[in-house]
């Protein structure tokens, strides 16, 4: 793309003038699309690390439910103490302290994914993948007990912030994030990291810094789009992050193939509207699913979008 | 004391269980090197063959009990065999993380299509085998505690005979240290992958049963927690180890159960996975593993 700021600069126009329309739209294609929204932002920051670093993270969930936890706390508990009835006024105010509570979840997961991932990104392939796996779990079970954060019951009433604004903001600034910085000369470096590890670690490149600079900016963008979801539903469960929603978007990622965004995103679009246009035949939903994740690993390893260049196949060892 | 001993004896039951099916990952993981994450599902298929066959047989004899055992054991050995054949064979020397991806995709399809057949409800699973209690100074021993690790230990002594002792034993071990070697002294490869599945996938049976007797509620997806913290198990012995299993088995089961049992007890679920995290961090090759040096 020749010029990323004025692609990101459009898009953010496109999404305000699209949320004046949001009232003719019908509501359920808004939440249908919200939903996509937040999903692509969960895909785009995994392939981050799963795609162009070449790490295994199966714990996304958690670093969304640190992200809706603290967003939706500062929503409830700190902001009416600190800004009173600043906050409900409506309007712009309310999308500041909106957004201030969206950055303190992105932030607290950023932070959680530097805890996490300090020492375990000295790990690597399938170790790699049970470790995040369980701080994933140690995280939901960490939320199950905390009272303040409503236990097991989760919180509820949490203010429906989130519009179809903030979702394709939020969608155009990660997008144009991952994108630019995979493309910089710093990004470069994750891209060495998942492409030989030992080789680049061969000539100079401290690949343990840039994995954990990846783990840090996706578990950030995790984090803001579990804050968009939290204001989105108005309501979260620790059982919502567990397991299940992780390998959820680790399989859009793999769909569209591991280091390509354009099919990362198609895939998560894909994947979202699925279970909605196979509602008719719900039972049946999940084992199509994973019939055709079997298959497509069998029948297509690269991802449905990705389309190899035949020069640059390895050999056969 | 007495309630020291008797968390000890809850604890080495149910660890006795998550035993079982370590092995069946250690297994896999020593003859393919990856982490099969179906086999908790195989784990939860097991329990609910003992379901239907448990309505079958006379209820509450050792004879009915035994035979329920076998026709699960059989029955889940053929489902591995089968989920080898179809699923991994054609990704064999595939990329590592494909191979994971399609685990999970056969386990996500062993626990939609439990919930399609076996219906999404919990089932009280029968009492297969004669109940009685002991009193023992203030000791309870029930005797489907003792039962699980009379049979657990059963068929660990069973699977080291075989692994050590038989020729098809010896195969799964020359596999296991170098396939393309093994294939070059006239190892046939696929053979020993499927025993292996096939073995591992009986003790998950076994296992499914013994942990149904002992919580009589299963679901369809039962296999889940008991399957990833018997992971944790095998890691915890040294995966592609065999002892090592059975002993991070027993080991993890002793310590959920001790937190079980004090103030912390909502945090039983997490406790394997710091365990895990722990392992990993500071002897990742497990508590009996070696460790290997990776070469360029």
């Amino acid at each position: 793309m020749p010029k990323p700021h004025l692609a990101l600069f459009g898009a953010l126009l496109v999404a305000l003038g699209l949320s004046q329309f949001a009232s003719a739209i019908d509501p359920y294609h808004l939440d249908v699309l919200m939903g996509v929204g937040i999903n692509v932002i969960l895909a785009v920051s995994l392939n981050l690390v799963n795609g162009y670093t070449g790490q295994f993270s199966l714990g996304h969930a958690g670093f969304m439910s640190v992200g809706a936890y603290l967003s939706a706390a500062v929503s409830l508990f700190v902001a009416p103490q600190l800004f009173g009835t600043f906050a409900q006024s409506g309007g712009v105010q309310q999308g500041i302290v909106f957004l201030i509570a969206l950055i303190a979840g992105g932030l607290s997961a950023a932070l959680a994914g530097l805890v996490v991932g300090v020492p375990s990104l000295r790990l690597r392939g399938d170790y790699l993948a049970l470790v995040t796996l369980g701080f994933g779990e140690i995280i939901r079970v960490v939320f199950q007990n905390v009272e303040k954060l409503g236990g097991a019951l989760g919180l509820n009433a949490i203010p429906g912030h989130t519009s179809i604004f903030w979702v394709l903001a939020f969608v155009s600034i990660t997008i144009f994030v991952v994108t630019c910085l995979v493309h910089s000369t710093y990004g470069r470096g994750f891209l060495a990291t998942r492409d030989d590890e030992i080789a680049s670690a061969a000539v100079g490149l401290n690949t343990t810094r840039y994995k954990i600079v990846a783990f840090v900016i996706s578990a950030f963008f995790a984090g803001i789009a579990g804050g968009l979801y939290a204001h989105f539903k108005q309501n979260i469960t620790p059982t919502g992050f567990d397991f299940a929603k992780s390998i959820e978007i680790v399989v859009m990622v793999i769909l569209g193939g591991m280091g390509n965004t354009v099919g990362v995103i198609v895939a998560a679009v894909l994947l979202t509207l699925l279970p909605e246009l196979l509602r008719p035949i719900a039972e049946y939903r999940m084992i199509i699913y994973s019939l055709l994740l079997i298959l497509l690993m069998i029948l297509r390893p690269q991802g449905l979008f990705t389309v190899r260049n035949p020069l640059l196949r390895k050999r056969p060892s | 004391m007495s309630e020291f001993l008797q968390q000890l004896l809850n604890g080495l039951s149910l660890g006795a269980i998550y035993a079982l099916i370590a092995l069946g990952y250690t297994m896999v993981y020593g003859v393919l090197r990856f982490i099969n994450f179906a086999h908790a599902d195989v784990f939860m298929v097991g329990a609910f063959i003992g379901y239907y066959m448990g309505r079958i047989v006379p209820a509450g004899t050792i004879w009915g009990g035994i035979i329920v055992l076998a026709v699960a054991m059989f029955g889940c050995a053929l489902l591995g065999i089968i989920i080898e054949r179809l699923a991994y064979r054609p990704l064999r020397g595939a990329a590592t993380l494909n191979v994971l991806i399609t685990a999970i995709g056969v386990s996500l399809l062993l626990e939609y299509s439990g919930q399609l057949f076996f219906g999404a409800a919990p089932r009280t699973f029968p009492a297969l085998f004669p109940v009685r209690m002991f009193h023992l100074g203030g000791l309870v021993i029930s005797t489907n505690q003792l039962l699980v690790i009379v049979v657990a230990v059963l068929l660990m002594v069973s699977l080291q005979f075989i692994v050590q002792r038989t020729k098809i034993g010896t195969a799964m071990r020359a596999v296991s240290l170098n396939p393309k070697a093994a294939q070059l002294v006239g190892i046939n490869i696929d053979v020993v992958i499927s025993f292996t599945f096939g073995l591992g996938s009986a003790l998950a049976a076994a296992g499914g049963i013994l942990y149904a007797l002992n919580y009589p509620s299963i679901d369809p997806l039962m296999g889940v927690m008991p399957g990833l913290k018997a992971f944790v198990a095998a890691i915890l012995g040294g995966i592609g180890n065999i002892p090592g299993a059975a002993l991070g088995g027993l080991l993890l089961g002793t310590v959920e159960t001790f937190v079980a049992g004090s103030q912390f007890s909502t945090y039983k679920d997490a406790i394997a996975f710091a365990i895990l995290i722990i392992i990993l961090l500071f002897r990742p090759a497990g508590l009996l593993g070696r460790f290997t040096v990776e070469k360029v």
